[in-house]
């Protein structure tokens, strides 16, 4: 990684513009190469940079999980780590959750059992559920209700949450 | 968020040297405190050392105790077979805290260094606040205390220490091994945290630029039973408002060995040593668990949205004792 030098200037002029990072990114496994002021989070460097909007930015301090993606296949919620932090990590979206256009059997059973309304909370509670089965956490709905609690449904579709993840747990 | 400088340590011994010379220089990790202090406002370094590359990952084994790296997550320690296996209460209390997310993210060293949970001193628009403007006052002693401490206050800070696995750590007698400008020490974790007093602002022993490398958490005798519970106003993903950490070793009726540590009412993780000296030698049951938590309490100063606490936090140590003596038979 290296930083890009900004030109001194002579006080009484515009501030100097803030440090910014050259940072390559895989996502999806695809890398990316860009250049990013510090302060970007990965949330934003994959919604405004890259232009993957699937991540969703809801309260901006990890409180929500709509912005949940995976870091070498853990689950993390984007908006509180520095993009600079994840290079030469593997990094998937929900856009990179399954490959030519077929849906990953979570995003096939989220859309049979209606498991949300407004629908933006949804990328995160796929990437999240997906995450869930992996970790061997989806045995129960008490387990189901207490290691989703990372993200929030405003609209209150957690009964056909759970029986998405129920029928994907069922199957695998 | 204010511009910061981002730079990636190379190795530990470059990392406390940059810190330690440069006042305005923080250490990033997990960053799910740092980054959130820094969007509200709270925080504002210049520079970012991002040290999550640094060789200071991983759990290793002895006889005596678990070493666990600064920059292990919450979810690989709470995975950690010795943990689940010796040491239920630190899993317990690792996996009631945060989200899986979170966990995934903050690291233990992140952990025990997460700063107050107080409203009060998360938004920079109030302007009292001790922790955050030494001197200023204290707008949560005047304002809403529920999620506030009621031991080890001050007249100047009431906020609460709100890490779970703390507890259960502070019981172990855990230690925090630390890499300094002056060179390594090895820090007790019951004398690692001080109480606010005067200088809420300084929470730790820590020299600015002094870097938390592991810890290291003795095993219980083989024959322990420990648990941990929490209490909270949201089934998952909340802050305490009383946890107790317990473990004990009970032979023939008569407690051999307790550690007993409270969380949600202190300042600072709460280890319960009065409690601990009435339980020792005593039989294990309700009416020594109630006088133990009666010892446990005896310092608290609550205020009128804190009084609640006092008799919450008794009937969580006497269930948290009921529940590991239970288990012993």
């Amino acid at each position: 990684m290296k930083h890009v030098e900004t030109e001194a200037r002579p006080s009484g002029q515009s501030p100097p513009e803030p440090p910014q990072v050259d940072i390559t990114l895989k996502v999806n496994g695809t890398e990316h190469a860009i250049q990013v002021d510090a302060r970007v989070t990965l949330l934003d460097a994959l919604r405004d940079h890259l232009g993957l909007t699937g991540a969703k930015k809801g309260c901006d301090q990890g409180a929500c999980g709509a912005c949940t993606v995976m870091v070498d296949g853990r689950r993390v919620v984007s908006c509180l780590g520095l993009a600079a932090q994840y290079q030469g990590r593997e990094i998937t979206t929900i856009e990179g959750l399954s490959a030519d256009g077929e849906l990953h059997p979570m995003q096939a059973a989220f859309a049979r059992h209606d498991a949300f309304q407004c629908g933006y909370c949804t990328p995160g509670q796929i990437m999240s559920a997906v995450c869930l089965i992996a970790e061997g956490r989806a045995d129960t709905d008490e387990d189901i209700c207490e290691f989703m609690s990372g993200n929030i449904c405003r609209c209150g579709a957690y009964p056909n949450i759970r029986a998405a993840i129920r029928e994907v747990k069922g199957a695998s | 968020m204010h511009p910061f400088e981002y730079t990636l340590a190379g190795d530990a011994d470059q990392a406390v040297a940059v810190a330690t010379a440069d006042p305005h220089t923080s250490f990033l990790a997990g960053g799910t405190t740092q980054l959130d202090l820094m969007k509200d406002g709270v925080l504002h370094p210049a520079r970012l050392l991002d040290i999550t590359r640094l060789p200071l990952k991983g759990i290793t084994h002895t006889d005596a105790a678990i070493r666990v790296g600064a920059l292990t997550t919450m979810e690989e320690l709470a995975a950690d077979p010795l943990v689940r296996e010796r040491l239920p209460f630190v899993r317990e209390a690792l996996l009631l805290g945060a989200s899986t997310q979170l966990r995934n993210m903050a690291t233990i060293g992140g952990n025990l260094l997460q700063r107050a949970r107080c409203r009060y001193f998360r938004d920079p628009t109030v302007p009292a606040c001790n922790k955050r403007n030494p001197g200023s006052g204290c707008a949560a002693i005047t304002g809403i205390h529920r999620m506030h401490a009621i031991l080890g206050t001050s007249d100047h800070c009431i906020a609460l220490h709100a890490s779970d696995v703390a507890v259960p750590l502070a019981a172990l007698d855990a230690v925090v091994h630390t890499q300094g400008a002056d060179g390594t020490r090895a820090i007790p974790l019951t004398e690692f945290y001080l109480p606010p007093a005067e200088t809420p602002h300084v929470e730790n022993v820590l020299q600015h630029g002094e870097l938390i490398t592991a810890i290291e958490i003795p095993l219980l005798p083989s024959a322990a039973r420990s648990h941990y519970i929490k209490v909270r106003d949201r089934v998952s993903y909340e802050f305490a408002l009383t946890s107790a950490g317990v473990a004990l070793v009970i032979e023939d009726g008569l407690i051999q060995e307790a550690r007993v540590a409270l969380g949600g009412v202190g300042t600072l993780p709460w280890r319960a040593w009065d409690a601990e000296d009435v339980l020792r030698g005593s039989r294990a049951d309700t009416e020594v668990f109630r006088s133990a938590a009666e010892a446990a309490l005896e310092g608290a100063r609550p205020l009128p949205g804190t009084a609640f606490k006092v008799d919450l936090a008794k009937r969580t140590l006497v269930r948290t004792l009921e529940t590991v003596a239970g288990a012993q038979s």
